[in-house]
């Protein structure tokens, strides 16, 4: 584990695994922020949080312990 | 002068070399060792190959960190916020409490959602996992464990077992039965043993594997059946606070999050880590995949939230602002995607726009530190978990 480790060993660990990633294959950021904007569009007509849901399906209607101040 | 004289506790023969000569006393691992200071010298360059020393690692260690900030920044041609600029405002949210969970007698520390989007589970600081259902907030289940912080708790799939760990470093798996008769605790199985706080747990697609992350800083899967340990990952530096598996049916990662303020993508099957992000300035509390799986979010107690998209292996945006000061314990995304729910220090609720970064709306309620937020499976209602001792259905 970690803490049983020397400095050292944990330099060595962080080490290899830098020499790994250095090599990934990776894509440019304005693609994946694109096909990212394209989920969400295609998701948000069903996603209960944002559009509501009417009150007859809505399974927590009715406040409990609520208060309106008038 | 003083450059040359150094506190000397003892003069006597070496442990090493037996000449007498001032020792330097140190302790390595509980064990007294007494050595000359050229001994010492000598014991410290052992395991290091010619020319290594803890220096040159060191500078190794920058420069490729610099090299892969360099190829990460050379995709970086728009920022996620800019791309998104296109994207509709949104509008007002109605989101509000509508139930209030009380029946923990101390701080609730996480929670999770069944699949069948009405059942949840609770774990709090005074050992009692409470099963309820939040459509009548019935109490279905208590079972109490000998230990206390109860850090992490988690549904089956199948909704038939509920799996939970802490400060015991351990990870327990109880079935849940329906007989109300029937006494929880014996039927307990400690599937998972750590040798140090057991932070997260997550079963994976099926009831038989369990994936829990640890204080002792690994990551481990194992067979619930048998407790046996399938594999384990290594690589964090510091306590292992949070993890989350990929979304996709066939997914085999999953993204852990740390003290050591690193976020790693690992693969299952091989251990080995995949990716690994380092732009927190302080520990990373909670980390959650996006839910098309391509991208994550996590939480530190800098006070900011980020995302990473995997492909494109860098952060590509940060959601703070500079009246949040208090760290971000929990996050979760609604099931389009579009809403990132953080949960602060600060007994808040912020809720982020994912793509233009900026926050829609505040959640206000719990009067202690928010410890959990979950979306339900079908996107209707968001829990959250507090150490004012309740959790809050907000929908």
């Amino acid at each position: 584990m970690a803490r049983d480790m020397s400095d050292k060993e944990i330099l060595k660990m962080e080490l290899e695994q830098l020499k790994k990633e250095v090599s990934t294959a990776r894509t440019p950021v304005g693609a994946n922020c694109a096909e990212t904007i394209a989920f969400v569009e295609e998701m948000l007509p069903n996603d209960p949080l944002i559009k509501g849901v009417p009150d007859d399906k809505n399974p927590y209607k009715g406040d409990k312990g609520g208060c309106i101040i008038t | 002068m003083c450059d040359q004289t150094f506190l000397a506790a003892t003069f006597g023969p070496c442990d090493s070399c037996g000449k007498a000569s001032p020792l330097m006393n140190i302790y390595i691992k509980n064990d007294a060792i007494n050595y000359c200071s050229f001994c010492m010298e000598v014991m410290a360059c052992q395991g290091l190959q010619s020319g290594e020393t803890l220096a040159s690692l060191k500078k190794e260690s920058d420069s490729l960190k610099k090299k892969l900030e360099e190829e990460r920044g050379k995709l970086n041609d728009i920022e996620l916020h800019q791309v998104a600029e296109k994207v509709e405002m949104l509008g007002a949210l109605s989101i509000k409490t509508k139930r209030l969970l009380k029946g923990h007698g101390n701080k609730v520390l996480c929670m999770d959602w069944c699949k069948d989007k009405r059942r949840l589970v609770s774990s709090s600081q005074d050992g009692k996992v409470i099963v309820w259902d939040a459509f009548t907030l019935n109490k279905e289940h208590g079972v109490t464990l000998p230990c206390t912080w109860v850090m992490a708790c988690a549904y089956a799939p199948s909704g038939c077992a509920v799996a939970c760990g802490g400060l015991d470093n351990k990870c327990s798996v109880f079935p849940l039965s329906l007989d109300k008769n029937e006494n929880l605790s014996a039927k307990k199985k400690a599937v998972a043993m750590h040798t140090n706080y057991v932070s997260g747990c997550t079963f994976t697609n099926s009831d038989m594997q369990l994936l829990t992350s640890s204080g002792d800083g690994t990551c481990a899967l194992w067979d619930v059946e048998s407790g046996q340990l399938l594999q384990s990952f290594h690589g964090h530096t510091a306590d292992v606070l949070s993890l989350d598996l990929a979304p996709s049916e066939t997914g085999n990662t999953f993204v852990s999050g740390g003290s050591d303020k690193k976020a790693n993508v690992w693969d299952m099957r091989s251990g080995q880590n995949i990716q690994s992000f380092e732009s927190h300035e302080s520990d990373i509390n909670c980390v959650k995949y996006y839910p098309s799986g391509d991208a994550f979010a996590s939480a530190s107690d800098d006070s900011t939230c980020r995302f990473y998209d995997l492909r494109a292996d860098r952060e590509v945006a940060v959601y703070q602002k500079d009246s949040v000061i208090f760290g971000a314990s929990t996050v979760d995304f609604s099931l389009s995607g579009r809403l990132l729910f953080a949960g602060y220090n600060d007994y808040t609720i912020n809720v982020w726009d994912v793509l233009k970064g900026t926050r829609v709306s505040v959640l206000f309620g719990h009067e202690n530190r928010v410890s959990r937020v979950r979306v339900s499976p079908d996107g209707t209602a968001l829990c959250s978990a507090s150490w004012d001792n309740t959790l809050r259905i907000w929908a």
